[in-house]
């Protein structure tokens, strides 16, 4: 089975938000969710880079580990997924997360948290694969359908990389090699514990 | 000689665009061997200088300008593990404490038996300030500690539907009960501010080891100082408590994620203590000591109880209701 990950080139990255707004269109993601940004590092000054960040469907996720209800789970494929049914959200995985993916809806009173909504790398939930119920809670099914995240599909520069880690990685590592530089794999080593060696 | 003009152009242009060429050339490949990554930001070189690597977004959420909080991972840590060998410590620890107390000491009597006199000890508001607190209290260690405990220990047992819909309400419980307890803790903070103040006598009573470990009476005010003791875990652990709690309600309220994983860490830690600290309040205030529940349940103790384990208080009201003739007058020997 592949290793699913996300590698963003942030090299090649020009801050146009197309993977945001091809994510929110896809899964039809509510107003004040987004489940990619896109964040520009050193904005304006010399070596300024943007980094495409989501869900990095960590090893071993911290946002598994921490939830009171046991609401993830991690697929074949090394995909970070969760049940909204389960969700009761408290927010914890938010604390956890090192990459601020986690989102909540506002409901009710004060910071009361509805269930929780994150990048599911286009595979949806527990639901049945394609099922409108799935769709309602967690938007396209993708994987199922055979397709890569569509936000690594939109990217214009093919900075954004979602796939088989071992492909994306090759793929980096061969733009590194061509081009004599590059500015790492952002957010593998706290999300996998390894680097791209570049 | 316009018929010559033309091409000769064209052959000077051609000229000048090879020198341009030429000239140009070098600067280029020069430009081509400039370094990019030379002065780009690295990730490792970030994280060395803060825990968090923020930036600009171009979406109104400025929460998701944070790139990268691997700080995550330690909070994790201390969650899953740290926490649940401090809160099982405690908590198991004062239970096993308690039980081997009782074993071996039993219900500490009224040693004069009861007199069938009584004495106002708490009237109707300080006692509904007490139970306000005390139910309060309860629901919120327990819906706490299922947020803790719960996945290991009850999750197992039910369905998961059934485990979240329980969780759910508990959530709930926890975040609208925590105004009702936290009103409770200001006035009982407020009420009996002034008789819990240490003094001289509460070393004294300290000392001769007071009325549960030791086996005499030594003297006391209206608190002892076992009880002063648990008047400020009250108001200081109830008061840490409750300031931790509503950062974490009120999330991103001039808070960061960092922020929050403290408050979350002084809130389960203060909340563990909490817990193990009242477990032993409720042993004394009911199969520990005769006489002692009746003092929040009708409000009245029995004058012997009341001469065993707070003499000084029992001479102040005696005083009190001798000099008020509408009061039941107690009798008590002078001296205590």
């Amino acid at each position: 089975m592949a290793r699913m990950k996300f590698l963003c080139d942030a090299d090649r990255c020009i801050e146009c938000n197309a993977c945001v707004t091809a994510c929110k269109n896809e899964h039809e993601v509510p107003w004040g969710i987004n489940r990619r940004r896109v964040v520009t590092l050193d904005d304006g000054k010399p070596g300024e880079r943007s980094v495409s960040m989501a869900c990095m469907h960590c090893t071993d996720a911290p946002c598994q580990a921490v939830c009171p209800v046991n609401a993830f789970y991690t697929t074949a494929d090394g995909v970070v997924l969760h049940s909204k049914d389960i969700c009761i959200g408290c927010g914890y995985c938010f604390y956890a997360c090192p990459f601020g993916a986690p989102q909540y809806p506002h409901v009710g009173n004060f910071g009361s948290r509805g269930k929780m909504d994150k990048c599911t790398f286009c595979a949806g939930g527990p639901e049945p694969d394609g099922s409108i119920a799935e769709y309602e809670k967690y938007g396209a099914n993708r994987l199922a359908e055979g397709k890569l995240p569509l936000c690594a599909e939109m990217c214009a520069t093919k900075s954004l990389l979602a796939g088989d880690g071992e492909i994306i990685e090759e793929i980096y590592k061969e733009r590194v090699a061509k081009r004599g530089y590059g500015s790492g794999a952002w957010g593998w080593k706290t999300a996998y514990r390894e680097t791209v060696s570049s | 000689m316009e018929a010559l003009a033309t091409p000769l152009r064209i052959v000077l242009a051609a000229l000048v665009f090879l020198m341009i060429a030429v000239t140009e050339y070098p600067a280029g490949a020069q430009a081509q061997s400039v370094n990019p990554t030379k002065s780009a930001v690295s990730e490792a070189q970030l994280l060395q200088q803060s825990r968090t690597i923020r930036g600009l977004g171009s979406i109104p959420d400025t929460k998701s300008y944070t790139l990268e909080q691997p700080a995550g991972r330690d909070w994790r840590h201390f969650h899953e593990v740290t926490l649940r060998w401090i809160g099982g410590t405690a908590i198991l620890g004062m239970l096993a404490v308690l039980v081997i107390f009782y074993l071996s000491r039993g219900m500490v009597r009224i040693e004069a038996g009861r007199s069938g006199r009584t004495i106002v000890r708490f009237n109707a508001f300080e006692r509904f300030v007490h139970w306000m607190t005390a139910v309060c209290f309860v629901i919120l260690a327990l819906s706490g500690l299922n947020i803790t405990f719960g996945r290991p220990l009850l999750l197992p047992l039910m369905r998961p539907e059934s485990f979240t819909a329980f969780s759910e309400w508990a959530k709930y419980a926890h975040n609208y009960l925590s105004f009702p307890f936290t009103l409770g803790v200001v006035l009982i903070f407020l009420m009996w501010l002034g008789s819990n103040i240490p003094t001289r006598v509460d070393l004294e009573w300290l000392k001769r080891g007071g009325g549960m470990i030791g086996h005499d009476h030594p003297p006391a005010y209206r608190f002892n100082a076992g009880q002063k003791l648990i008047y400020w875990v009250v108001v200081l652990g109830g008061g840490a408590a409750a300031v931790s709690g509503y950062v974490l309600i009120f999330p991103f309220y001039g808070t960061t994620i960092e922020t929050m994983q403290q408050a979350e860490m002084v809130h389960s830690i203060v909340a563990m203590l909490f817990i193990a600290a009242m477990l032993a309040h409720v042993y004394i205030g009911t199969i520990g000591m005769e006489g002692a529940f009746e003092a929040m349940g009708s409000g009245s103790v029995d004058l012997n109880w009341a001469k065993e384990h707070h003499s000084l208080w029992l001479e102040k009201e005696g005083v009190r209701s001798r000099s008020d003739p509408s009061q039941p007058q107690p009798t008590v020997a002078p001296g205590g």
